[in-house]
C-alpha cells in the first residue's frame, strides 16, 4: 500500500477494507453501513467490494446489533458492528456491559468476545443533547472492554487494524469533527504498539494529557504557550484501556505540572480518572494540583454558541496554563 | 374536537407543508442550528388527520420528524422556527432545536432524536390520565424505523395489558434513512404486530386526509374507553432523510411515483372538484399561509442568541444551585497557588 494523502474517514475505510480482504471472518454490520455507506461515510462502497453477506444493513435495533456481534464473535467471526452515534450506547448497555465485557470472566476463561464496536461522538454539528455526547467514561468504567479513540489519520488506520487483532471486545470511538481532517498515511509503516501513548510535542514545563479531538486543541494551545515561554508536552493517549501510564509518569515527574483535557463532562469522567492517577502516582513531584479542563457538567445545546462553549477550546487550555504559571 | 371538514383539514395540511418548506429555506440561508432537520413533506395527512381527533388535555410524543404534528396540535410557528434556529425565543430557549422541541402547555411531552425514545412515555401518560380520571389519551407518533426497537413492543404490551387510553401512530413513509421498509422487516404489515398484542389496529392509506381522520376517530374513541390502539399511516418521504441527504439510494422514477401520493394536492383537487372551495379561494388561503410562515422566518432570524450563562440553567430545578462552570472552578483552584 502506497503512502497517501488521505482523510480520517478514508483511513478508517481503508483499514476495514484491508482487514476484510485479509480475513474472511471479518464482517461489518450496522444501520446504514451498506447501501447508504454509513451515516458519516466510513463504510462507503464496502458493500460493493464485499457483498451483502459481509456488509450487513440492519434494522434500527441497537441492542440486537451489539448482541448479535457478541454471538458472532463467540462462534468464529470477527464482527465490526457500528453504532451510528455513541449516544445510543445506552440502548446497547446490557449487551456491552453484562454480556460482551463479562463473558470471558464469568465463564472461567473458556472464550473471549473478539468484536469491535465502532462509533463516533463529540460536539460540532448542532446535533443537540442526544447526538453530541462524549460517553467514553461509561466504557472505561466497565472492566472487560478495551477502548480506542484515534485523534489522527494515522491512528484512524493503525488503531482500527490493531483493534481487529485484539482478543477482547474493543470500543472504537471516532470523533465526528475529525472525519474530513487530512494528513499523510503510510499503511505499511510500523505503527506504535497497541496500548502505547504518543508524545506529540515535547516541553519541560507542563504535561498536557489528552485524546481524540482535544489532541488538536492541546497542540494549538501548546504552540501559543511556547511563544509566551511556557513549554508544554502533549500526550495523545490513543487507547484509554489499556492506559499507558508509563509514558505519562516520567514526563510529569520532570515537569511537575499536569493538565488533563477531555471533551467529556468533567465529573466522574476520563479526566477525573487520569487526574486521580497522576496525583496518586506522582504526588511528590507535583508543584500544582493536576487540573482538569473538561466539558461542562451539562447537556449539549443545539444552539451553536452554547454548544461551542460547553467543551474545552484551545483558548481555555491556554488561559488555564497561564494561570498555572501566574 | 376540532372541525374535521375538508377545508379545515386542508388548511392545516397546507400550514404544515409551507412551514416545512420554510425550514428548508432557513437551512439554505445558513440560519438554522445545524443540518439535522427532518421535513415531514408528504406526511401531512398523518399529522393533521390524527391531531384533528385529539382534544385539549391530550398528550403526545413525537419522533425527529415531528414539526407537522406539533403544528397540527396548535404550535406557534414563530416559536418553532426560532427553536429550529437555536434562538432564545424558541420553545426550548435554543437548547432543544428541531429534534427536541416540546411544549407542555399543548400536551407535547417532547420530540425525540432517539428512534423509539418517546414511545414508552405514553404508557406512563396513559396511567396518569386514568389515575387522575382526566379523560385524556396519550399518543405516540413515530416512524416505521422505530418498529425495529424492542421498546415499542414492550410499550404496546403494557398498554394492552393495562387497558390504557393510549394510541400508537406509526408514520410509515417507507424509509428509515436509506433503508426501505422491506429491507428492514420480513413483514411490513406493521399493524399485525399490534393485533398480536391485543390492541385495536389498522393501516390506512395517507393519500386522503379524510380517511386518516376517520380511522383515527374510531381508534381514539376506543382508546379513550380503554382499548389502546395502533394506526399505521402509509405515505412517502418526499425528500432526503435530513437536509444534506440527496437520496442516492432511490431513483427518480420511484420518487416521482412516490410523490404522486400527495395528500395536500389531493385535498386541494377534491375541494375544487366537489365545489367546496374555488381555486381563487384556495389561492388566497395559500397566500395567507405563506405570509404567516414567511413571518416565522423573520421572527427566527431577528431572534437573539441565548445568553451564555443560560447554558447552566435547567440542568436541575431552578430552586437548586446551577453546576459550577469549569472556568470558575479553575480560577478558584489556581488562585490558591
Ligand atoms: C436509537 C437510534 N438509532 C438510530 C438513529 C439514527 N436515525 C435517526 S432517524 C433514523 C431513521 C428513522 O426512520 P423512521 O423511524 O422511519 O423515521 P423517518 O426518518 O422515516 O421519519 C435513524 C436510523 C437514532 N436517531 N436513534
Ligand atoms: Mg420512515
Amino acid at each position: 500500500m502506497a503512502v497517501q494523502e488521505t482523510t480520517y474517514r478514508d483511513a478508517l475505510r481503508l483499514a476495514l477494507s484491508e482487514a476484510m480482504t485479509a480475513d474472511d471472518s471479518v464482517i461489518v454490520m450496522g444501520e446504514e453501513v451498506g447501501r447508504y455507506g454509513g451515516a458519516y461515510g466510513v463504510t462507503r462502497d464496502l458493500i460493493k467490494e464485499f457483498g451483502e453477506e459481509r456488509v450487513i444493513d440492519t434494522p434500527i435495533s441497537e441492542a440486537a446489533i451489539v448482541g448479535a456481534a457478541v454471538g458472532a464473535a463467540m462462534t468464529g467471526l470477527r464482527p465490526v458492528a457500528e453504532l451510528m452515534y455513541v449516544d445510543f450506547i445506552g440502548m446497547t448497555m446490557d449487551q456491552l456491559a453484562n454480556q460482551a465485557a463479562k463473558i470471558r470472566y464469568m465463564f472461567g476463561g473458556q472464550i473471549g468476545v473478539p468484536m469491535v464496536l465502532r462509533t463516533q461522538g463529540g460536539t460540532g454539528r448542532s446535533a443537540g443533547a442526544q447526538h453530541s455526547q462524549s460517553l467514553e467514561g461509561y466504557v472505561m468504567h466497565t472492566p472487560g472492554l478495551r477502548l480506542a479513540m484515534p485523534a489522527t489519520v494515522e491512528d484512524a488506520y493503525h488503531l482500527l487494524r490493531q483493534s481487529l487483532r485484539q482478543p477482547d471486545p474493543v470500543l472504537f470511538i471516532e470523533h465526528k469533527g475529525l472525519y474530513t481532517m487530512k494528513s499523510t498515511l503510510d499503511p505499511d509503516a510500523e505503527p506504535a504498539p497497541w496500548g502505547k501513548a504518543k508524545v506529540l510535542r515535547d516541553g519541560a514545563d507542563l504535561v498536557i494529557v489528552t485524546y481524540s479531538r482535544q489532541v488538536h486543541h492541546a497542540l494549538a494551545a501548546a504552540e501559543t504557550l511556547a511563544s509566551e515561554g511556557i513549554h508544554a508536552s502533549v500526550v495523545d493517549l490513543r487507547t484509554l484501556n489499556p492506559l499507558d501510564f508509563d509514558t505519562i509518569r516520567p514526563l510529569v515527574e520532570t515537569a511537575g505540572r499536569a493538565m488533563v483535557v477531555s471533551e467529556a463532562v468533567m465529573t466522574c469522567g476520563v479526566a477525573a480518572e487520569l487526574s486521580a492517577r497522576i496525583t496518586e502516582e506522582c504526588f511528590d513531584f507535583l508543584e500544582d494540583p493536576v487540573v482538569r479542563v473538561a466539558g461542562e457538567d451539562i447537556p449539549i445545546s443545539v444552539s451553536p454558541l452554547l454548544e461551542q462553549n460547553s467543551v474545552p477550546t484551545p483558548d481555555l487550555i491556554v488561559e488555564t496554563a497561564r494561570k498555572m504559571f501566574a | 374536537m376540532k372541525n374535521t371538514t375538508l377545508p379545515e383539514l386542508y388548511k392545516d395540511m397546507r400550514r404544515v407543508r409551507t412551514f416545512e418548506e420554510r425550514v428548508g429555506e432557513l437551512f439554505v440561508r445558513g440560519q438554522s442550528a445545524g443540518s439535522m432537520l427532518h421535513l415531514s413533506i408528504g406526511e401531512e395527512s398523518a399529522a393533521v388527520g390524527v391531531c384533528a381527533q385529539m382534544r385539549d388535555g391530550d398528550t403526545f410524543t413525537t419522533h425527529h420528524r415531528g414539526h407537522g404534528i406539533f403544528l397540527a396540535r396548535g404550535a406557534d410557528p414563530n416559536r418553532m422556527m426560532a427553536e429550529i434556529a437555536g434562538k432564545e425565543s424558541g420553545y426550548c430557549a435554543g437548547k432543544g432545536g428541531s429534534m427536541h422541541i416540546a411544549d407542555m402547555g399543548l400536551g407535547h411531552l417532547g420530540a425525540n432524536a432517539i428512534v423509539g425514545g418517546g414511545i414508552p412515555a405514553v404508557v406512563g401518560a396513559g396511567l396518569s390520565a386514568r389515575h387522575r380520571n382526566s379523560g385524556a389519551i396519550s399518543v405516540a407518533f413515530f416512524g416505521d424505523g422505530a418498529t425495529g426497537q424492542g421498546i415499542l413492543y414492550e410499550s404496546m404490551n403494557m398498554a394492552a395489558l393495562w387497558k390504557l387510553p393510549v394510541m400508537f401512530v406509526c408514520i410509515n413513509n417507507q424509509y428509515g434513512m436509506g433503508t426501505r421498509i422491506d429491507q428492514a422487516t420480513a413483514n411490513p404489515n406493521l399493524h399485525e404486530r399490534a393485533l398480536a398484542f391485543g390492541l385495536a389496529a389498522r393501516t390506512v392509506d395517507g393519500l386522503e386526509v379524510e380517511d386518516v381522520a376517520e380511522a383515527a376517530a374510531g381508534l381514539i374513541d376506543g382508546a379513550r374507553a380503554g382499548k389502546p390502539a395502533f394506526l399505521a399511516v402509509d405515505c412517502y418521504r418526499f425528500f432526503g432523510h435530513a437536509r444534506k441527504d440527496k437520496s442516492p439510494y432511490r431513483d427518480e422514477a420511484e420518487e416521482a411515483e412516490g410523490r404522486k401520493k400527495d395528500p395536500v394536492l389531493r385535498a386541494r383537487d377534491k375541494l375544487i372538484s366537489t365545489g367546496l372551495m374555488s381555486e381563487a379561494d384556495l389561492d388566497a388561503l395559500d397566500a395567507r399561509v405563506a405570509e404567516e410562515m414567511d413571518a416565522s422566518i423573520d421572527f427566527a432570524v431577528a431572534g437573539k442568541e441565548p445568553q451564555m450563562q443560560s447554558m447552566f440553567r435547567d440542568v436541575y430545578d431552578p430552586s437548586q444551585p446551577e453546576p459550577e462552570p469549569v472556568r470558575t472552578r479553575l480560577d478558584r483552584i489556581l488562585a490558591q497557588g
